[in-house]
């Protein structure tokens, strides 16, 4: 794999991943269990959303094919997402999306930490940027996980359910590939063993703070997303996504 | 966003000579445009229709929120997404905000929330409306928050102080959204195919008699309406409001190149006014009543949203209270 492929293909899962994990956010929309909660759950919703733009923007100009940001995000089908799995998992309960949420919020923010310091100037720039916002939503994140872990004793049940849930899906956060690899070396994308260790050190912290147990580390891991292979969910995400676009093909203009 | 039908309370206005020395003081304090403030002495009537129309409004954000949700994972751009995700965001702000200044009143927001779940409370008829296509987003924000504009532009200068200055914060989003709202409708009038356009004239024509429904009924015969007037809590009538409305919203429609759904609409040459069809007055009664096309799934969402959540709530009061323990045994 070239530098050049890795590149574009590093860009397009920093992309799905907050752009489908944005749209899971939409969905909660006027069912929140606070209206403060509303509130953030958008808030957090347009900052990943807004990233996963400049993520487009860059990888669309580099792919060079005459799609534009739009076309990447609503005409490409569930095999060529490259999103991580944990993002494309169900709402389910508060526990759940909270849980979900965090788990990846510590990825974002390590990962997002070092590409402030990528090679590539124009991945610095966006990170920079999407830094501030993903270092808020870590902070909310993992107050709610330990509101929810040392709350009640039906908080804490679900937390804790959530967690088991959720936890086969931690793997692919913090496995590398080689694009990751290629990565890394070319000095554009984070170290994994460095991202690996932060994000094991932050969410045992954050889970034993909570009084919560962690899955084992040698648990089984349910990976695939980066490489277009995903859980069933994605393909209902896209159809309800997409809808528009694919079913007005000849519109240029929203 | 706003309520549209305020109980007072008042059967016929008080003369001067009726009112108590402290009613008599307040009304002159109103009438000299003084604001009203949390701690100042107000009439219970005051006060009570205050806490209703505030509320109202509250829930008007709140419920207002579910209509464009609707659409706000079938957005069709990122641009379009993202704006719709900003201005949900921003009504769930007006929501916090307007509780507050209700709460300057003495009342509670869980209380007049319970209220609206159990169908005690009114919010306004247009979130009863159901957004069937996507220019129903660009409809809502031009014709209903325009609608609303309107009324919370008056509201500025109501006379009290905490909601005035609510109205004068919400009111500078509210424009915003409405600009953005039409640029939708124009874009795709502009660029659109014959489906988008399409698309543009059916969400007009379903949501413009609803958007006029917003400034309630005709109301100059109306106790409650003319007590609102003399506590300068409503600034004008009803009719004046959705007069000023057709006329500045005829121009925009005719700029679009879309038509209303009012064979009556016409230009009065003598008056300087549009003149405008009658409204289906019993289709507003029956949507205030609860029987428009979506009441029941409103309410149904957000008094879900409160009940599934009390665990959630009721986990962060817990964890709230072992921490201040710690703080103390520390």
């Amino acid at each position: 794999m070239t530098q050049a492929e890795a590149l574009k293909e590093y860009l397009l899962r920093l992309a799905d991943s907050d752009m489908i994990l944005g749209q899971r956010l939409c969905e909660l929309c006027g069912k929140a269990p606070a209206l403060e909660e509303e509130m953030a759950l958008m808030n957090v919703a347009l900052d990943l959303v807004g990233q996963a733009r400049n993520w487009y923007e860059y990888a669309a100009e580099l792919i060079n094919d005459g799609r534009d940001a739009d076309k990447l995000a609503f005409r490409r089908d569930a095999h060529e997402y490259r999103n991580l799995l944990m993002t494309e998992q169900p709402n389910e309960d508060y526990a759940v999306t909270m849980g979900r949420q965090f788990f990846f919020d510590v990825y974002h923010y390590f990962t997002l930490k070092s590409l402030t310091e990528s090679s590539d100037e124009r991945i610095a720039g966006i990170a920079a940027k999407a830094l501030k916002e993903a270092t808020y939503h870590l902070r909310r994140s993992s107050e709610w996980v330990k509101r929810l872990g040392d709350g009640t004793e039906e908080s804490h049940r679900r937390m804790q359910e959530a967690v088991d849930i959720l936890w086969r899906f931690t793997g692919e956060l913090i496995t590398p590939d080689d694009t990751d690899r290629v990565m890394a070396e070319a000095g554009i994308g984070p170290d994994p063993d460095q991202l690996a260790k932060d994000w094991r050190g932050m969410v045992n912290e954050v889970l034993t703070q909570a009084t919560l147990t962690p899955g084992a580390e040698d648990a089984w891991m349910y990976m695939g997303g980066k490489h277009g292979e995903h859980t069933e969910h994605l393909g209902f995400i896209l159809a309800e996504m997409q809808f528009l676009q694919r079913a007005y093909p000849d519109a240029t203009t929203w | 966003m706003y309520a549209q039908l305020v109980e007072t309370g008042a059967k016929r206005l008080k003369t001067k000579e009726e009112m108590s020395p402290e009613e008599r003081e307040f009304q002159e304090k109103v009438d000299a445009e003084t604001k009203i403030e949390p701690k100042n002495w107000m009439p219970e009537g005051y006060r009570k229709t205050l806490i209703r129309q505030i509320s109202q409004h509250a829930h008007s954000e709140v419920v207002g929120m579910l209509p464009e949700g609707n659409w706000v994972t079938r957005a069709p751009t990122l641009k379009r997404k993202l704006q719709l995700m900003a201005k949900i965001q921003d009504e769930a702000g007006h929501g916090l905000y307007l509780y507050s200044a209700m709460e300057t009143l003495g009342a509670d927001r869980d209380e007049e929330i319970e209220k609206l779940h159990q169908g005690k409370a009114k919010y306004s008829s247009i979130f009863n409306y159901p957004t069937l296509n996507w220019a129903d987003m660009g409809a809502v924000g031009w014709l209903v928050d325009g609608a609303a504009i309107v009324n919370q532009v008056v509201l500025q200068r109501t006379s009290y102080g905490p909601y005035s200055r609510a109205m004068i914060r919400i009111c500078k989003e509210e424009s915003f959204h409405q600009r953005q709202g039409y640029k939708i409708l124009l874009d795709m009038m502009r660029e659109g195919t014959e489906e988008q356009k399409a698309m543009v004239q059916d969400a007009i024509n379903r949501l413009w008699w609803p958007a006029l429904m917003m400034f309630g009924p005709h109301d100059d015969e109306s106790p409650n309406s003319q007590q609102s007037m003399a506590w300068k809590i409503k600034r004008k009538s009803n009719d004046e409001l959705r007069q000023m409305f057709i006329d500045q919203t005829v121009p925009q429609l005719e700029f679009l190149g879309c038509t209303a759904p009012d064979p009556d609409l016409k230009w009065n040459e003598e008056t300087g006014h549009y003149d405008f069809g009658e409204i289906n007055w019993q289709e507003f009664y029956d949507v205030l009543k609860g029987n428009g096309p979506c009441n029941r799934e409103r309410i149904k969402t957000r008094k879900n949203a409160i009940d599934e959540g009390a665990w959630v709530r009721e986990a962060a009061v817990a964890y709230a209270e072992k921490q201040k323990q710690r703080a103390q045994a520390a």
